[in-house]
């Protein structure tokens, strides 16, 4: 495994490692939950994608309906109509309304488009003459615009979707091919960081006993040849009184040593203990 | 006798009225143009006609407007040229004929001042054949009671509107009423001038001619206002022409008439409108006639009928009008062709 490559700057410790464990299974549920939520966006899209292309082939019947039946009002009322219904208007008839709509958590803007009845402003235009021609053109172009607010309403949410699919996409695709495999390298490498410490314990662990030994051996092998010593020395005190006081500090000084080291030694086997019971906890 | 000495005065112009009137476009020629695949093509084609180059000045894509208004260009010249040549009571006649657009030009003018519009902007959409030289002044007046006092008083139109209107009535009465209100005090007084002017056959031919159009303006006006409870039988009544075939017998029951049923069945009771609202099948185009195609048909008619009398000035009118029928029916073929709907293109109205 990359171990060394593609993994998080952390020290490799156990917290570090309870914690990224956890980071893991968050990940893990965000990308479920994202996909999810992408497949739902990704359903609206299709069926807004669809509709959108049935409106704009509706638009097109339409908005040539409505253009001819403008130049039926200019073949039947001549020139200045245009001019003449433009002025007439007072108040808006066709209204748009604006309103939002959650798709899984996305605010789709939708407009509704709205007529009212009693407003009607140029009734009177054409009286003299065409004016069959100008109601009728009223009506085809009101339906004009009602499937032109109807095709923005579905193009601004096209818009929106397809920004909010692609980056929900992007965010599925960064955990599932970024963070998560990352997260695990980070524990595959802490864990085998882990491992190598304790291996490296246990060796040391056993070269410390086997020094232990050593000395305990070689502590006994003083013992005995103190005790022989002391028994030639009680002998021989009587002739030398000068050669012992050096070598008896001397074994003193050793044996202190010993203690301590032993003294460490069992503590770090204390410790591993408990790291190993962690370990099986987790 | 009134032959005999017609030529003296009017012989020229009604000459010169009866080559324009041969050089409108026939059945053949409409049918030529039918078979137009783009614009491009339709101006070929009406550049053999009495249309001649005119749109040679023109450069760029042609659009349905620009022919509309090339042609609508020629005949405006020819217009002119007749104005300016005229005399005596020729000339009276041909200012009366141009009232009638006048009166459109005014109550845009009114309009456009009563909504702040720049003058500048709606001259430019007034009709060239009733412009007169103070029709610009018009957008100077900035409220309604000057506009009244000082200078519709110097408009031709004055007249008209003395007798319908007080300052009192511009300000809340919507413009369309008062611009059939003037076109109704209009048709009256070019009737009053008709019969005490003309003499047979011109006295029979306008007289029928303007019978139609108040017809036209009464059965429209009705038929319009049928939806619209503003307007109460009163005042459709004040807006109706005192004149034409169904003047007096029949006004009162259109006014009061309540759904289109009824006044189909008014108007069938006179001879000559008994197909107007036949929704006949066209034989040869499969599209129904409507209301407004029926007015254009019957207009032409009595149009071409007028160019059988000899010595008539009301050759001119009948020439107008017709001159006025084909532009439109150019328009909607090249609007046709431009939208492609070209199960509709035999809609226009042709009968010469």
């Amino acid at each position: 495994m990359s171990g060394a490559g593609n993994r998080e700057a952390v020290f490799p410790t156990r917290m570090t490692l309870g914690v990224m464990k956890g980071k893991l299974k968050g990940a893990q549920q965000g990308h479920s939950l994202l996909k999810r939520k992408s497949e739902a966006l990704t359903k609206r899209f299709r069926d807004i994608t669809q509709r959108i292309d049935d409106a704009k082939r509706k638009m097109g019947r339409v908005m040539q309906t409505a253009a001819f039946s403008l130049a039926e009002v200019q073949y039947a009322t001549g020139d200045n109509i245009s001019y003449q219904v433009s002025e007439s208007v007072q108040k808006a008839r066709f209204q748009v309304k604006a309103k939002q709509e959650n798709v899984s958590g996305v605010y789709l803007p939708t407009f509704e488009s709205h007529i009212n009845e009693d407003i009607n402003d140029f009734k009177l235009t054409g009286l003299g003459r065409g004016g069959q021609q100008v109601q009728r053109a009223k009506l085809v172009y009101t339906k004009a615009v009602e499937t032109l607010v109807e095709l923005a309403s579905l193009q601004t949410a096209f818009i929106i979707l397809d920004e909010v699919i692609k980056v929900t996409n992007r965010r599925v695709n960064a955990i599932e091919h970024v963070i998560i495999p990352r997260t695990e390298n980070t524990i595959s490498y802490i864990n085998s960081e882990l491992d190598e410490l304790d291996r490296e314990e246990f060796y040391r662990l056993k070269k410390v006993q086997e020094k232990k030994q050593e000395n305990a051996a070689a502590a006994e092998i003083e013992e005995k040849l103190k005790k022989a010593s002391d028994l030639e020395k009680e002998k021989a005190s009587q002739k030398k009184h000068d050669l012992l006081p050096a070598t008896t500090e001397e074994n003193v000084l050793l044996e202190q040593n010993a203690a301590e080291d032993l003294d460490k030694k069992v503590k770090g086997d204390d410790d591993l203990l408990k790291d190993d019971e962690e370990d099986v906890i987790f | 006798m009134e032959g005999l000495y017609f030529n003296i005065d009017y012989g020229y112009l009604d000459g010169i009225v009866r080559g324009y009137k041969s050089g409108l476009l026939g059945g053949n020629q409409y049918v030529n143009l039918t078979q137009c695949d783009n614009l491009e093509d339709l101006k070929l084609q009406l550049s053999s006609t009495d249309y001649g180059n005119f749109l040679a000045s023109h450069s760029g894509p042609l659009s349905t407007s620009i022919i509309q208004d090339n042609l609508s260009k020629k005949l405006y010249q020819q217009f002119q040229y007749l104005k300016s040549q005229s005399s005596g009571k020729l000339a009276k006649y041909l200012d009366y004929i141009s009232y009638g657009y006048m009166i459109d030009n005014v109550s845009l003018m009114i309009t456009g001042t009563l909504h702040d519009r720049d003058c500048s902007e709606i001259l430019k959409k007034c009709h060239p054949l009733g412009w007169f030289d103070t029709l610009p002044t018009l957008s100077i007046a900035t409220d309604i009671e000057s506009l009244y006092n000082t200078v519709l008083i110097d408009t031709p139109l004055a007249p008209f509107f003395k007798n319908c209107l007080t300052a009192d009535d511009l300000d809340d009465l919507n413009i369309e009423i008062i611009r059939n209100k003037l076109y109704k005090n209009y048709l009256e007084s070019f009737v009053e001038f008709v019969s005490t002017e003309f003499g047979q056959p011109d006295l029979e031919i306008m007289e029928r001619l303007l019978n139609f159009e108040a017809d036209k303006r009464v059965i429209n006006i009705s038929l319009n206002s049928l939806n619209n409870p503003d307007l109460t039988s009163e005042d459709k009544l004040s807006l109706f022409p005192n004149y034409g075939k169904l003047y007096p017998n029949f006004h009162q029951s259109l006014s009061d008439a309540e759904d289109v049923e009824q006044l189909k069945s008014i108007v069938e009771s006179v001879g000559e409108y008994q197909d107007l609202f036949s929704d006949v099948q066209d034989s040869n185009s499969g599209s129904s006639k409507n209301l407004e195609d029926w007015f254009y048909l019957l207009e032409m008619n009595y149009c071409k009928n007028a160019f059988t009398q000899q010595f008539t000035l009301s050759a001119i009118w009948a020439w107008l009008r017709s001159k006025e029928q084909e532009i439109r029916n150019v328009t909607w073929i090249a609007e046709c062709i431009a939208q492609n709907q070209k199960n509709r293109i035999d809609n226009y109205i042709s009968v010469y």
